[in-house]
C-alpha cells in the first residue's frame, strides 16, 4: 500500500470513528423525503458528493442554533436545486444564479429571519456574478453557502468559472487554457475587496479536520444571521466524484491536492457585524406622503370657476433648456386646474432636452381631453428663434404666437397667425433675473388673451415658489409682461410681420 | 382634491394606496420617475426601495419579496423588460403575484426613448419561456395609471400571477390631474407565503415539477385560472360606438388621439366610434364583437407594426373588414392624420 493510500485509509478510519456524530440525521431534515417522486429515503446526490456533507453541516447548525422556525433556504439551479426535498425549513427555489437577488427580496421582506442562499460555482461565479457581488456590496443580511466543485455537476461536467488550469471538462476538452478561458475565479478574494461583508471564509471538505472547520464556519455564518445579520459567505471546496471520475476517497484527495493550492483556505473577513451607516426619513401617514388632502367643504373654494371664452385652448411652449419653457407650461396647467378646467401637460423628454431644446404641450378644456398631443396649437410661445422657425408653421390660422425678442428674425416667412414680439429676456434681465423671461411671457399671454386669470397666476406662483426673493421677481416679471402688452403692443393688427416693440 | 401629477409618479401613488411596500428596479428613460418616486415615497410609509444592479436582479428581488407574501413591484421600459422576461416566467411558474410596469419606448435594440407600443407581443403574448400568461392592463391617462396599478395588484393577488401595467412614454411622462382617495388596502391572506416562521415552515415556492404528469397537472391548473380570468376580467371603454359605422380601436395614448378623431368626425357628420381595450390580456374580444356589430369597417391604430391587430382580427374573425394604421419610431399620429385616413375611405365608400 502506498503511503498516500495509507493516509487515505487512516482518514476513512477517522471518519468512521466519528460516524455517530457525523451521520445522525438532524431533525432539520425531513424524516422521509416526500417531495421526491421515488427513493424517498435517500438523497439524489451521488455517493461521496460534497453537497451531502454541506447539507448535513447546514442542517446541524440550524438545529444547534434553534433556527429551524426562522430559516428560509433559497435553493439554486445546479445539483442542489432540490435542497428543498430535504430541509424542513421555509423553502424558495429560484432561477439560475439569481439566489442572492431573491434572497435580498426575502431578507428585506422578513427582517430578523435567517435567509440562506445555497449556490454552486456555475450558479454563483458565472451566471450569477453580478448578483453575488452586489448582494455582498450591499451587505445584505444573508448567509451564502458557496459549493465550489470546479465543475458543472448538474448539466454533466462542463467547465465552471472555478475549473482549474489544465482541468479537462466536456467544454474544455484540452484542459482549461487561460489564453482561451481565463483563470479560475477566486470569489472569496474578490468579495473581500468590498467593504460591507461581515464574514468571508474558504474551507475544504478534504479531510475530517477540515470538515470540522467547515462546520464551524457554517455555524458562524448562521450565528451572524441569528444575531442581527450581516453578509456572511462560506466557500466550500467540495468533491464531485461522479464528474471528476474518481472514487470518494480519491475525490477528497483531489480537493486537498489540486483545489486547495488554487483556492487557499483562509478567513478573509471576520468583522463584528453591526448595522451599516444608514438613516432615512421619519415615517409619515400615507395621506401626508401622497399629499392627499381630506375632502372638505372648502375644496370648492380652491377651485375658482372662471368663465372661459374657449371650449379648448391648446398652447405649445418651446425654448432652449434652462429658459423655463416646461415650467411655464406647468404653471399654465396648474392655473387651468385651479379654474376648474380639464388640463394636460405633455413635455418633450430625454436627450432632446439635454441637447438644449425643450418644449411642452398644454391643453386646457371644458371637456375631457382627447389627445394631449397638439398638432396645431392655438398659441405658440416661442422662447427662441429656433423654436419660432420650427413650430410657427404648425400654429392654427386663427392662433397667436408670442415671440421672445423685440422683432422677428430676418428671412422669416410669417404664418397666418398673429405674432406678438416681446423682448421678455431683456425685460427679465432688467428685473435682475434672465430666468424670469418665462414669467414675462406668461404675463403677456394672460394680458393678450385673457385666457386665465392673472390672480390665479399669482396664487399659483405664491404656492409653488418657496423662496421669497424669487417669488417677488416672478411677480414683477409677470406684471411687466402684462404692462408691456397693455402699453406697447397695438392689439388691433391681425398679423404683425415686423413684430411690435413700440 | 384633484392634484397635478406625472404619470410615472401616479404609478407609485396608486401602488402605495394598494398596499405595495416594496419596489426593486433599475433606471431607464422614460420610466425612471417611477423608481425615483418609489425611492422618495416608499421609505416614508415604511416601505423598501432598492435600486438593483440590473433588471435581472430587480425581477428576482421581486420574486423573493413576493415569495414572502408582500405586495411588490418593479418598473422599466423595453430593454429592461427584455432582461426581466426570465424572471417573469419564473414568477408565473411559481404562481407569485407582482406588478410590473412597462413604459414603452422605441425599439428594437436601443431604439429610442420616444413612445411606442412595440412591447405588446412581449408583454401580452408572453416573452419568457413556457406556457404562461401575464395579466395586462393599459392605462390611457394619469388617473388611470394610478387606478389600474391598484387594479393590477388586486388581479395579481387574485390569480397569483404577474400583472403588467403597459403604457407608453407619453402616458408615463404626461402631467394631468389625479383624484386620489385614501383607502384601506385589502391584501388577501397568503397562506402559501414563505416568511421564515413556524407557521410557514412547510411552505415551498418553486416552479420545478420534475415529473411530466406533475408539470402537466400544474399547467392545467394554471390554464384553469387563466380561463377564469378570461371570463371575468376583460375591461374596455366605448365612446360613441353605438351607431358607429367606422369603429376605431386603440389603447393607451393612441386611444386619446382616436377619441379626438371621433369627435372631429362626428362634427362632420361621420358616424365614427371608439373601442378602447383597458385589459390587453384578457383581451375584451366579445365586447369588441358587440361594439363592431353595426360597423362597416374597423380601423386599428397602433404605435407598432401591427401587434394588437392580431387580437382584433382573431376576435372579429372576418365579420368586419379590419384596416390598420400605424406610426412607429416615436411618432404619434395626430388627430388630423387619423381623421384623414379614415374619413377619405368612408367618403370613397359612400
Ligand atoms: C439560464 C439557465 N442557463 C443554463 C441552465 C442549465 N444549468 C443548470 S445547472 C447548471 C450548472 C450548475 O453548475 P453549478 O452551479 O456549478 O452547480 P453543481 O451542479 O456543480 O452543484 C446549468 C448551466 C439553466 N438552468 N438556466
Ligand atoms: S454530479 Fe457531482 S455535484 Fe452533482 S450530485 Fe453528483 S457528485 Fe454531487
Amino acid at each position: 500500500m502506498s503511503e498516500e493510500s495509507m493516509v487515505a485509509v487512516a482518514e476513512i478510519g477517522a471518519a468512521q470513528d466519528d460516524f455517530e456524530l457525523l451521520h445522525a440525521k438532524s431533525p432539520v431534515f425531513y424524516p422521509v423525503y416526500e417531495r421526491k417522486s421515488q427513493l424517498k429515503q435517500q438523497t439524489h446526490y451521488c455517493p461521496g458528493c460534497g453537497h451531502g456533507i454541506v447539507h448535513k453541516l447546514v442542517a446541524e447548525a440550524i438545529e444547534d442554533l434553534s433556527l429551524q422556525d426562522r430559516t428560509i433556504l433559497v435553493s439554486p439551479v445546479g445539483c442542489a436545486v432540490f435542497a428543498y426535498y430535504y430541509f424542513d425549513v421555509g423553502n424558495v427555489q429560484v432561477a439560475h444564479g439569481r439566489a442572492p437577488a431573491a434572497a435580498t427580496g426575502l431578507a428585506r421582506a422578513c427582517p430578523g429571519r435567517v435567509v440562506i442562499s445555497y449556490q454552486g460555482d456555475g450558479d454563483l461565479a458565472a451566471i450569477g456574478t453580478a448578483e453575488i457581488v452586489h448582494a455582498a456590496n450591499r451587505g445584505e443580511k444573508i448567509c451564502v453557502i458557496f459549493v465550489n466543485n470546479a465543475i458543472y455537476g448538474m448539466t454533466g461536467g462542463q467547465m465552471a468559472p472555478t475549473t482549474l488550469v489544465g482541468q479537462k471538462s466536456t467544454t474544455s476538452p484540452w484542459g482549461r487554457r487561460p489564453a482561451n478561458e481565463g483563470y479560475p475565479i477566486r470569489m472569496c478574494e474578490l468579495l473581500a475587496t468590498l467593504e460591507a461583508p461581515a464574514y468571508i471564509e474558504r474551507v475544504a471538505l478534504c479531510d475530517n479536520k477540515n470538515i470540522m472547520k467547515a462546520r464551524r464556519a457554517i455555524r458562524k455564518a448562521l450565528e451572524i444571521q441569528r444575531d442581527g445579520g450581516g453578509f456572511a459567505f462560506v466557500e466550500v471546496l467540495s468533491p464531485c466524484p461522479t464528474i471528476w471520475g474518481l472514487d470518494a476517497v480519491a475525490a477528497r484527495n483531489w480537493v486537498a491536492e489540486k483545489m486547495v493550492p488554487a483556492f487557499p483556505l483562509n478567513v478573509f473577513r471576520d468583522r463584528k457585524p453591526g448595522p451599516l451607516p444608514g438613516g432615512g426619513p421619519e415615517p409619515r401617514s400615507v395621506a401626508e406622503v401622497l399629499e392627499i388632502e381630506a375632502r372638505t367643504a372648502d375644496d370648492s373654494s380652491k377651485i375658482q370657476h372662471a368663465s372661459h371664452s374657449f371650449q379648448t385652448l391648446t398652447v405649445k411652449v418651446a425654448g432652449s433648456g434652462g429658459q423655463g419653457a416646461l415650467l411655464l407650461g406647468q404653471l399654465l396647467t396648474e392655473m387651468g386646474l385651479r379654474e376648474g378646467l380639464e388640463v394636460s401637460w405633455l413635455p418633450s423628454y430625454g436627450p432632446e432636452m439635454r441637447s438644449g431644446s425643450a418644449h411642452c404641450h398644454v391643453c386646457l378644456s371644458k371637456e375631457r381631453i382627447g389627445s394631449p398631443l397638439i398638432s396645431h396649437p392655438d398659441v405658440l410661445i416661442a422662447m427662441n428663434e429656433i423654436s419660432l422657425r420650427k413650430f410657427s408653421p404648425q400654429v392654427a390660422p386663427h392662433g397667436l404666437i408670442l415671440y421672445n425678442h423685440e422683432q422677428l428674425p430676418e428671412h422669416f416667412a410669417p404664418p397666418e397667425a398673429r405674432i406678438v414680439c416681446i423682448p421678455a429676456s431683456e425685460i427679465a434681465d432688467k428685473l435682475g433675473s434672465t430666468k424670469a423671461a418665462n414669467m414675462v411671457l406668461l404675463g403677456a399671454l394672460l394680458e393678450e388673451t385673457g385666457c386665465l386669470g392673472a390672480d390665479t397666476a399669482l396664487r399659483v406662483l405664491d404656492e409653488k415658489v418657496k423662496k421669497i426673493e424669487l417669488r417677488n421677481t416672478n411677480r414683477e416679471a409677470l406684471e411687466a409682461g402684462r404692462q408691456f402688452v397693455d402699453k406697447e403692443v397695438w392689439t388691433g393688427a391681425e398679423t404683425q410681420p415686423d413684430g411690435f416693440a413700440g | 382634491m384633484r392634484q397635478l401629477c406625472k404619470g410615472n409618479v401616479a404609478v407609485i401613488k396608486g401602488a402605495i394606496l394598494a398596499g405595495c411596500r416594496a419596489y426593486y428596479g433599475y433606471p431607464i428613460t422614460p420610466a425612471s420617475e417611477i423608481a425615483e418616486s418609489a425611492a422618495l415615497l416608499l421609505p416614508q410609509v415604511g416601505g423598501t426601495f432598492l435600486q438593483a444592479e440590473s433588471e435581472v436582479a430587480a425581477i428576482n428581488m421581486v420574486y423573493g419579496a413576493s415569495a414572502a407574501g408582500v405586495r411588490v413591484m418593479s418598473g422599466s421600459s423595453g430593454p429592461g423588460l427584455s432582461l426581466m422576461q426570465e424572471g417573469i416566467s419564473y414568477l408565473a411558474g411559481a404562481e407569485l403575484p407582482c406588478v410590473i410596469v412597462d413604459v414603452m419606448r422605441g425599439g428594437p435594440g436601443l431604439g429610442n426613448i420616444a413612445p411606442e407600443q412595440g412591447d405588446y407581443f412581449a408583454m401580452v403574448k408572453g416573452g419568457g419561456h413556457g406556457n404562461y400568461r401575464n395579466i395586462v392592463v393599459a392605462p390611457a391617462s394619469v388617473q388611470e395609471l394610478a387606478e389600474l396599478t391598484m387594479l393590477a395588484f388586486e388581479l395579481a393577488d387574485k390569480y397569483r400571477n404577474p400583472a403588467v401595467v403597459l403604457c407608453d412614454g407619453f402616458v408615463g411622462q404626461m402631467v394631468e390631474p389625479v383624484d386620489l382617495e385614501e383607502r384601506e388596502a385589502v391584501v388577501p391572506e397568503k397562506p402559501w407565503a414563505v416568511e421564515g416562521t413556524a407557521a410557514t415552515r412547510k411552505n415551498l415556492v418553486t416552479s420545478i415539477y420534475l415529473e411530466s404528469d406533475e408539470l402537466e397537472g400544474h399547467q392545467r391548473q394554471m390554464e384553469a385560472k387563466y380561463a377564469l380570468a378570461a371570463r371575468e376580467e376583460p375591461r374596455h371603454e366605448l365612446y360613441q360606438a353605438e351607431d358607429a359605422e367606422v369603429l376605431l380601436v386603440g389603447y393607451g395614448i393612441v386611444s386619446r388621439v382616436l377619441r379626438s378623431a371621433v369627435e372631429k368626425a362626428r362634427q362632420e357628420g361621420l358616424r365614427a366610434g371608439l373601442f378602447r381595450p383597458i385589459t390587453l390580456w384578457p383581451f375584451p374580444g366579445r365586447a369588441l364583437v358587440a361594439a363592431a356589430a353595426r360597423a362597416k369597417r374597423v380601423l386599428v391604430v397602433e404605435l407598432s407594426n401591427g401587434q394588437m391587430l392580431e387580437d382584433v382580427r382573431l376576435a372579429l374573425d372576418g365579420r368586419v373588414p379590419v384596416e390598420f394604421y400605424s406610426r412607429v419610431g416615436g411618432n404619434v399620429p395626430t388627430t388630423e392624420e387619423v381623421h384623414t385616413r379614415f374619413a377619405s375611405r368612408v367618403q370613397a365608400a359612400a
